[in-house]
């Protein structure tokens, strides 16, 4: 019997800070001539001001790129500032509340709280140095601060999927959104109709983060010891969100399909959330690993950064088997550490998993068992595919290529 | 050998991506919003294809040929798009023209009209080139091969691919430089030839420095 493994959690509301990398730094890394490249378009626009706001440094892909990208763009000599905002329990509730619903989830959103949601994006609009040539207010938290933009143009940037917003929240968060020069998301399918531009960049990850630079495989084994992961059998692993719109159970029925030809462990790692959804997700999983000793439930704290990286390398095929997904960017981390990787049709996955190529997109749990089997089968694809999936991720999903593409915005609407 | 009194400048570039708010959910859709799109999205899904994918990725030539494989399921449709090479028409029209008409002809052919599957829709988007002056600047073929050698590749594509739909004409600026700045008409004709369909920059590059090593060596002997 297999207990569920709990780690240490950090100390609340705090996380590693990251390690600052200088630009020169990544040419290890990125494609050839892409720092060059870098390097030029920056001296196109050498003393900009870029502004970045969002509502908080820690948790998050916005928060991730920008601890790297900032420092970066002020080496360029691009005057870069990160901004965040802050307020009260029943600011950060609505903003839950407007983005879920923004996200298609259906959610009260009081005319009250709405306009207290307002009023403190005035008040953090006081607080705040407003002044830039390129202001990029990032996700739900800060949108409405364009109402009081001085200067500069002015972008809302989205990370989630708002196709299918409640209705009643997109009505009202449009009013702010017409007020902006454009917006970017990170899928066009991920857009709505606007009377602005909108712009599209995929979100990536940064190569020298703890959770992605190299780690050497006595690392590996002694972080995967650490975490009573054992490698005498090749390790099927997904990382992610303990709920449905991630299918962990569906990834546990697959395991078991494939269980009956190959002697495999399944590692499920992530956290759970406190709806009733994910708890039921949870307990199921328990019961699960309870019954079988090669079913693993990590549940791992938010600066497992390390220990998430162990992990994906030590994996022989990652699954994010999920019926519903942002852009899922874990994916990208799997095939940057040369793991092919089997995913559901959904978000940002297929344009990470090129079918036949990097790994598999499946629609079923017989799809992912058939899939599993199948590469299992033939370790040279595991192989090949993976070294396919780190060139993909290299030349499309580099927190370079997201450099380039600020400093492209900042050509194209400062210029 | 020869001096160009006006150096070849290589420019790279970067394409920043934009949605433009038309979708296509089934083949009609598709014929239909061809029909509609401004030209730079008939450029983005077809000749900037080529900077955005490698052979790894794909081989399909161009978006609207994966979109009816990949999501349609339809493979007649697929291969009688994917054989459009963009560079073989004169400007954007006629290449949209061909794409249109072979939509229709398909459709015409068929009972029903074959549909994406849920979440498959096709996302016409359009892109703004920023470009980016990479520094080396050519006078002589030799320093034209150096500067070849080793700048990025989306200079490749920039002087190659883009620059024909810029120019609006057949020959890129390789070949019009060497033709008229270096008087070389034979090596730009030649370079005006390379098939950078369904290829990779790379292998372009490749080519290119083939045909201006031999012409250096024609030049020494």
């Amino acid at each position: 019997m297999r207990t569920l493994l709990r780690l240490p959690t950090a100390q609340a509301g705090l996380a590693a800070p990251a390690t600052m990398n200088r630009l020169d730094d990544y040419r290890q890394v990125a494609p050839p001539g892409t720092i060059d490249i870098i390097h030029k378009l920056a001296e196109r626009v050498r003393g900009r001001r870029f502004l970045h706001i969002s509502g908080g440094r820690f948790g998050g892909g916005s928060s991730e790129i920008l601890h790297a990208a900032v420092p970066i763009l002020n080496e360029l000599d691009i005057d870069t500032r990160w901004e965040i905002t802050g307020g009260d329990p029943a600011f950060y509730a609505t903003t839950r509340a407007l983005g879920a619903a923004l996200e298609g989830a259906e959610r009260v959103l009081a005319d009250e709280a709405l306009d207290h949601w307002v009023e403190m994006n005035r008040i953090n609009a006081k607080k705040l140095s407003l002044e830039g040539d390129l202001v990029l207010v990032h996700d739900v938290q800060p949108a409405a601060l364009v109402a009081h933009r001085t200067d500069g143009r002015w972008l809302w940037r989205c990370y989630f999927d708002c196709s299918r917003a409640q209705r009643r929240a997109w009505s009202f968060f449009r009013r702010f959104l017409a007020q902006y020069d454009g917006a970017v998301f990170s899928l066009p399918q991920f857009s709505r109709r606007l009377t602005v531009p909108q712009f599209v960049i995929y979100p990536t990850i940064d190569p020298l983060s703890e959770k992605n630079r190299d780690l050497t495989p006595r690392e590996v084994g002694s972080l995967l010891a650490a975490l009573r992961v054992a490698q005498d059998k090749p390790l099927l692993l997904q990382v992610g969100p303990f709920s449905p719109g991630q299918d962990p159970l569906g990834v546990v029925n697959a395991y078991r399909l494939v269980k009956k030809h190959h002697d495999v462990r399944l590692v499920l790692a992530g956290t759970a959330g406190d709806d009733r959804e994910s708890l039921d997700v949870l307990s199921e999983l328990r019961e699960a690993a309870h019954h079988d000793a090669d079913i693993v439930v990590l549940e791992l704290p938010p600066d497992a950064q390390l220990q998430i990286n162990a992990l994906q390398r030590g994996a022989t095929i990652v699954l994010q088997k999920s019926i519903r997904e942002g852009f899922g960017l874990g994916a990208a981390e799997a095939l940057w550490k040369g793991k092919p990787v089997v995913g559901g049709f959904a978000g940002g996955l297929p344009q990470q998993i090129i079918a036949d190529v990097t790994g598999y997109t499946v629609h079923s749990v017989e799809g992912a068992a058939f899939r599993i089997r199948h590469l299992l089968n033939n370790p040279e694809l595991i192989a090949r595919m993976g070294a396919a999936g780190r060139e993909h991720v290299r030349r499309t999903f580099l927190l370079t290529r997201h450099l380039t593409d600020y400093l492209a915005l900042l050509t194209h609407l400062t210029g | 050998m020869k001096t160009a009194a006006h150096p070849f400048v290589f420019i790279g570039c970067v394409e920043l991506r934009q949605a433009l708010d038309k979708q296509a959910l089934d083949e009609r859709e598709l014929l239909d919003r061809l029909e509609e799109v401004p030209p730079g999205s008939v450029f983005y899904h077809t000749h900037g294809y080529f900077l955005r994918h490698r052979p790894l990725t794909t081989a399909y030539g161009n978006d609207f040929a994966r979109w009816a494989a990949v999501e349609v399921r339809d493979q007649a449709l697929a291969e009688r798009l994917a054989v459009v090479d963009p560079f073989e028409f004169r400007g954007l029209e006629e290449l949209r023209e061909e794409l249109v008409t072979i939509v229709y002809d398909h459709l015409r052919r068929l009972s029903s009209v074959p549909r994406a599957e849920a979440g498959g829709a096709f996302h016409f988007q359009q892109s703004h080139i920023v470009t980016v002056e990479l520094g080396p600047q050519a006078t002589t073929l030799a320093e034209f091969r150096d500067g070849l050698a080793g700048v990025d590749a989306s200079a490749i594509y920039f002087h190659m691919v883009e620059a024909r739909a810029r120019l609006g004409r057949r020959s890129g600026d390789f070949a019009e430089w060497l033709r008229t700045s270096l008087e070389m008409p034979a090596l730009a004709e030649r370079i005006e030839r390379i098939d950078s369909y369904m290829t990779s920059l790379e292998r372009v590059r490749a080519r290119l420095l083939s045909l201006v090593d031999e012409a250096l060596e024609s030049e020494v002997v």
